[in-house]
């Protein structure tokens, strides 16, 4: 039985070493990596005015979804405490995602909704899931298809930031949007 | 000699033992029963290792359950002596239980144990235990198992295992170990996170939410072969299973219609079938005993409540009412007390509700409790909180006064489940 349970830990470990390369943006193991690069992406909305009228990369393409330059290298929304309601900030952003998805019908997306460590995990996971289905929904409306887009929750497991601060748990109350070959 | 070197390095003392072997949780008792049982157990008779590391499983079992008192034996109690009844009165134990282990003619064991009560001066049994060198434990634990049944009329838990969930850096490990936090082996290990690990009610199998494949998906893993299927991995998030008291089925909670709403499918993953509508959240659903009702989490009143439907369907019926934060719901095994974690004041925390007549205690005094889950017979409540800014697990009695603390050194550890009884 020993055996047994040893030689499947070590298949676990494997698919779960083989499923997370190449790692995708928002998927780095908690407490690991310093979250600086995340507010500073939602604080810098004059870079992305900046570089549109440049225009010297095509804003459909799936290059643009790794172009700094691009919204679309951009991935996660950030919610209010007990909110589920996409806030005005993040619009423009979901509109870059949205018609990206239409432009692109082959293209799927992961949608990880997370939650602040408050409180039960299960409770959690559900939360994190409203966040996520208000991602998706809101995606579809821009045109994204049913079968394009899956909203799933990570609830509290998979923290941005693991200090037990306002401010930390505000980065955790967030949808993170993965692309095809990031998941 | 047959017996491994693991009993022979615990001869300076089980706890320190224990603690050197690997990460394995260490038990300390935090507070203890108002009258506990004074109880004498006498050193066994026998090879003097073998027989005084199984004395110390069942005086630290005994102890550790916070109802009895442990009081000097004075020595071996002969497999055939009548006890001295007039000496342990006068040291004041109310029962007292000695006995052998002689080696076998095919090199196992044969542990001989005799209970005596000492005010009516009466035997109350004498059982006989065949084992091996390896279920020496398990033997102590049955033993203790025996002593507590005799004298308080409950059924012992001191043989059951507990599951739990490890995190170490860049690491979680589904663990299972003895009661006593003895014994510990990972069940599944995982870059991602495990939660919400639920026994069969036969004990032979664990389901659990693990996120390995970048989503929630709920397996159920047979321990004795390793082996685990998906029972539910719809899209979207599939989360929080319960078993029906059957074994038979699960409840899960699926989002693949939208919002996070409760759904019973079979064990092996077939016929899935929704229980509950309604336009926000349920989750969280526990079988009563009985398997008469669900309880679950809703937040359908406009803040997180536990409510309960017949297992039939029908309409929700609220269940806690006091506050705006109520999760949760765990069922006593006699189905007549629910344990769920309410928010006072910021702080989370473990209550019990007497179903009958509503009244709620609030059993601890730390800020973030989570996951409960009884003892099989009912007496004690497991769950995780955070000490130090570190994941703990404590256990305390239903009556808020006996009170442990299981730690692992260096990890956190959380999502207690405590397993059935073994019989």
């Amino acid at each position: 039985m020993r055996a047994h349970l040893i030689s499947l830990s070590a298949l676990t470990l494997l698919l779960a070493a083989c499923g997370s390369q190449p790692p995708a943006p928002e998927q780095n193991p908690a407490g690991v990596e310093s979250r600086t690069p995340g507010p500073v992406r939602v604080a810098t909305p004059p870079v992305v005015t900046k570089v549109q009228p440049a225009d010297k990369f095509d804003p459909g393409s799936i290059a643009a979804l790794k172009d700094p330059r691009s919204p679309l290298s951009k991935r996660s929304i950030h919610f209010d405490y007990d909110s589920y309601v996409v806030k005005d900030e993040f619009q423009a952003l979901l509109t870059a995602h949205g018609k990206f998805l239409a432009a692109n019908p082959k293209m799927k997306m992961l949608i990880q909704g997370n939650a602040d460590e408050r409180g039960s995990r299960e409770y959690n996971l559900a939360l994190g899931q409203k966040r996520a289905n208000a991602v998706k929904k809101a995606l579809a409306l821009l045109g994204a298809k049913e079968e394009q887009v899956e909203a799933v929750s990570l609830g509290e497991e998979k923290p941005a930031c693991t200090e037990p601060t306002e401010e930390c748990w505000a980065k955790n109350r967030r949808g993170d949007m993965l692309y095809s070959g990031e998941f | 000699m047959k017996f491994p070197r693991f009993v022979l390095a615990c001869t300076a003392g089980l706890a320190l033992c224990a603690a050197a072997a690997h990460a394995q949780l260490t038990v300390e008792i935090t507070g203890a029963g108002a009258n506990r049982l004074p109880v004498a157990i006498a050193d066994f008779a026998g090879e003097r290792i073998v027989a005084q590391a199984l004395a110390s499983v069942v005086r630290a079992d005994l102890d550790r359950s916070g109802l009895f008192r442990l009081v000097e034996a004075g020595g071996v109690l002969a497999d055939t002596a009548t006890p001295p009844f007039e000496d342990l009165k006068t040291r004041g134990a109310d029962a007292v239980a000695g006995g052998s282990v002689t080696t076998s003619a095919d090199g196992r064991y044969e542990t001989r144990m005799r209970l005596f009560d000492v005010p009516k001066q009466a035997a109350l049994g004498n059982p006989t235990y065949l084992h091996t060198g390896a279920q020496l434990r398990a033997t102590g634990h049955r033993i203790a198992d025996f002593i507590y049944e005799k004298l308080t009329g409950e059924p012992g838990v001191f043989s059951t295992r507990i599951a739990y969930v490890v995190k170490s850096t860049g690491r979680f490990e589904l663990k299972i170990a003895d009661a006593d936090g003895s014994n510990d082996q990972a069940a599944l290990a995982s870059r991602e996170p495990i939660i919400s690990p639920a026994w069969s009610p036969d004990g032979g199998k664990l389901a659990y939410v693990s996120f390995e494949a970048k989503k929630p998906v709920v397996y159920v893993h047979d321990l004795a072969s390793g082996r685990r299927h998906v029972a539910a991995n719809f899209k979207g998030s599939n989360s929080a299973p319960a078993w029906s008291p059957d074994g038979k089925q699960l409840a899960v909670v699926l989002t693949k219609d939208g919002s996070s709403q409760l759904y019973v499918v079979n064990a092996d993953g077939s016929g899935v079938t929704r229980i509950a509508t309604s336009s926000g959240i349920d989750t969280e659903p526990r079988w009563a005993p009985d398997g008469q009702f669900i309880y679950f989490t809703s937040d359908r009143g406009g803040s997180p409540q536990i409510y309960r439907i017949t297992s039939s369907g029908g309409n929700a019926e609220r269940v806690t009412f006091e506050g705006s934060y109520n999760v949760t719901p765990r069922l006593s095994p006699d189905g007549k007390s629910l344990a769920f974690i309410a928010r006072n004041g910021g702080r989370f925390q473990l209550a019990l509700m007497d179903l009958a007549t509503k009244q709620t205690q609030i059993l601890t005094d730390s800020a973030k409790d989570e996951s409960p889950s009884f003892a099989p017979n009912g007496r004690m409540i497991l769950y995780a909180t955070e000490i130090g800014g570190r994941g703990v697990l404590a256990a305390v009695s239903s009556d808020g006064r006996v009170k442990q603390k299981l730690s692992v050194q260096a990890a956190d550890v959380r999502e207690p489940a405590w397993g059935p009884l073994v019989r």
